[in-house]
């Protein structure tokens, strides 16, 4: 093979000087690789952050700009922290938070569990199941609404036909009673497939030989099943609830497009009251202000439960 | 010898556990199935009571997707007779066609947003997750951990700067920056993925690269990006599914020309309140893509679901 002048100089040189004639230096690849990321991660996350930071101290309006912007301390977190209806949203998201997380870890687990049995065509219908969580929720959201309506739509003539009862008797987003559950119910079916494919891997990641020697020892099935099963997917599990947390804590489309908030604002999640807030009643200050304590209740919980997570892995 | 094994389960059990899944696959395959079916219903046969499961299947839903109608006079309908079929499925109802509706256009914006920021995202994360994966960086794994918590912000808290940002420098209701924030929002997927695909391929083969004598850049790209082809390709199709169903932004911060599809289709409306097969026909015409995705998507789903977390 011939050699060219440039490799020949290479070759004669000490293998530092050698790299750079050749090319860049390790160090400035790294950082020529980074750059871009962290740049435009920090003009689009974190200069709005601290714009957001100093709008929070002041009674800025969108809406009007010529305004003067009057910087008025923490007035606007007290106004917030001291709001009933702020805690009747935190209420409404606790509930929707508390029972889809609770629903999809037992059906998720139990779906996971029955796939496991690696029954013929388990995995082809894996896929199907999974096919409701990676739509659009704004899309299947507002069609929903149409299989929820009591007259024509199809939940609830589903629900009469095993029920018995009267499909017009019943209005799942009109009701005060019925539209918490109508957004739980949603939710559920959208991602109870996430919970399980995450369960799923867990139950796989467990060697069989640990089932043979508790099989050895005479350990019962249901003993297995606490002492093995359990433990082993306890991780995953609470890993699939870390997730389904954050973005349940976050949600905006899917309920938008379902309630809108309603009836009255028994639905209206923290999102939607911040969206409210800011792009309705243009309170842009308050709103920042508002935004700052979503994003630090959201970052503490998930800290301190990321903790506990990785406790929970060293055992 | 028979293949017995304890923790085998048995014929019974395995039998027991598919009839299971397929009930519950079934159960959430039917508001699926509801929305392509009503996609090809006629507009009474879309609200009959009980809902029609058999019904005659018609194209007036797509054709009242695409295109914006107005009533006519008598004689012009007599003046121009219909010279097409979507035409006359149009004047059955008494109605001429005016000209195309926002539908394309729209679909076109998310078509046009979803690449562009996947192509950005895909490329800017590829270069920084190599150089997560190859090289000592300080605080590194401060650096990683910033890229994933840009993503626990709601999208309406960082939506209000970004909306002043926008409105200041131009940006608002425009591809360019509806494609700049996707790209950043899925930066965080984009980089987290791909360093996890990048850390799989063994190191020994850019070393015999760099023994051949290729420089650091020629073994980033002509070893390692070969063989992270794959990853890449789930990745982008990750971002891909995410920039087509995001919502929160687009309503937000476009409203006419770089509006995409998710905010529009809830708004079709008839003549009375929702036009539901159009609206069925659009959001079928919307879904089907990213479920034939997630088909394909369907070894590495698991992966791109938890940020690379999870590894099969």
């Amino acid at each position: 093979m011939s050699e060219s002048a440039m490799d020949r100089v290479a070759k004669a040189t000490p293998p530092t000087i050698a790299r750079q004639v050749k090319g860049l230096s390790d160090r400035a690849i790294a950082w020529i690789f980074i750059a871009p990321t962290i740049f435009l991660l920090l003009a689009v996350n974190i200069f709005p952050l601290l714009w957001t930071i100093w709008l929070s101290f002041t009674n800025y309006r969108a809406n009007r700009p010529n305004l003067d912007v009057k910087w008025i301390g923490l007035r606007n977190y007290e106004r917030i922290l001291s709001d009933s209806d702020i805690w009747l949203t935190m209420q409404a998201t606790a509930h929707f938070l508390f029972w889809t997380l609770l629903l999809q870890v037992l059906i998720g687990f139990a779906l996971a569990w029955l796939i496991n049995r690696k029954f013929k065509g388990n995995d082809l219908w894996t896929t199907i199941i999974v096919l409701p969580m990676m739509l659009s929720p704004a899309v299947v959201g507002n069609f929903w609404t149409f299989l929820y309506q009591p007259q024509i739509g199809l939940f609830n003539y589903v629900v009469a036909f095993f029920s018995g009862a009267d499909p017009t008797s019943f209005s799942m987003i009109g009701d005060v009673a019925l539209a918490p559950w109508s957004i739980v119910i949603v939710d559920t079916w959208m991602w109870t497939p996430f919970v399980m494919l995450i369960c799923l891997a867990g139950l796989r990641s467990i060697p069989d030989s640990i089932y043979e020697a508790a099989e050895c020892d005479r350990a019962s099935k249901w003993r297995q099943f606490w002492t093995i099963t359990i433990p082993m997917v306890l991780p995953f599990l609470m890993l699939a609830v870390l997730f389904r947390g954050i973005e349940n804590f976050k949600m905006f489309d899917l309920v938008v497009q379902l309630t809108g908030g309603g009836p009255g604002s028994i639905t209206e999640l923290t999102s939607i009251n911040l969206k409210r807030e800011a792009f309705e009643k243009w309170r842009t200050g308050y709103a920042s202000a508002y935004a700052i304590i979503l994003f630090v209740t959201v970052f503490g919980l998930a800290s301190i439960y990321v903790k506990a997570l990785n406790k929970v892995k060293e055992r | 010898m028979s293949g017995y094994s304890i923790t085998e389960p048995s014929r019974y059990q395995k039998w027991l556990a598919g009839t299971l899944v397929i009930v519950y696959a079934l159960i959430t395959l039917m508001p699926l199935i509801w929305i392509t079916a009503t996609g090809f219903k006629s507009s009474s046969d879309a609200i009959a009571y009980p809902p029609k499961v058999l019904f005659e299947p018609t194209l007036e839903g797509y054709v009242n997707l695409f295109t914006s109608q107005t009533r006519q006079t008598q004689e012009f309908m007599e003046a121009n007779p219909p010279t097409t079929w979507y035409e006359e499925i149009v004047r059955e109802k008494g109605m001429v066609i005016a000209g195309p509706s926002r539908f394309g256009e729209r679909f076109l914006n998310s078509v046009i947003i979803g690449f562009g920021s996947t192509f950005f995202s895909v490329f800017l994360g590829t270069l920084a997750a190599y150089a997560f994966s190859r090289y000592r960086i300080p605080l590194k794994d401060d650096l990683l951990f910033f890229i994933l918590s840009t993503r626990m912000m709601p999208p309406i808290a960082v939506a209000i700067p970004i909306f002043l940002m926008f409105r200041t420098i131009g940006l608002s209701d425009t591809h360019a920056g509806m494609i700049l924030l996707y790209t950043a929002v899925n930066l965080s997927l984009s980089v987290w993925l791909l360093k996890g695909f990048m850390d799989e391929i063994p190191l020994e083969y850019e070393e015999a690269a760099l023994i051949d004598g290729y420089t650091r850049f020629q073994a980033f790209y002509k070893v390692v990006l070969p063989q992270a082809a794959t990853g890449i390709a789930a990745t982008a199709i990750f971002c891909l599914i995410f920039a087509w169903n995001e919502y929160a932004f687009a309503v937000l911060l476009t409203s006419g020309t770089a509006q995409t599809a998710p905010p529009f289709i809830p708004t079709i409306i008839g003549n009375a309140g929702q036009d539901w097969p159009a609206v069925a026909a659009g959001a079928t015409i919307f879904l089907v893509p990213v479920m034939v995705f997630t088909i394909l998507l369907r070894k590495h789903l698991l992966r791109g679901i938890t940020f690379g977390a999870v590894r099969k």
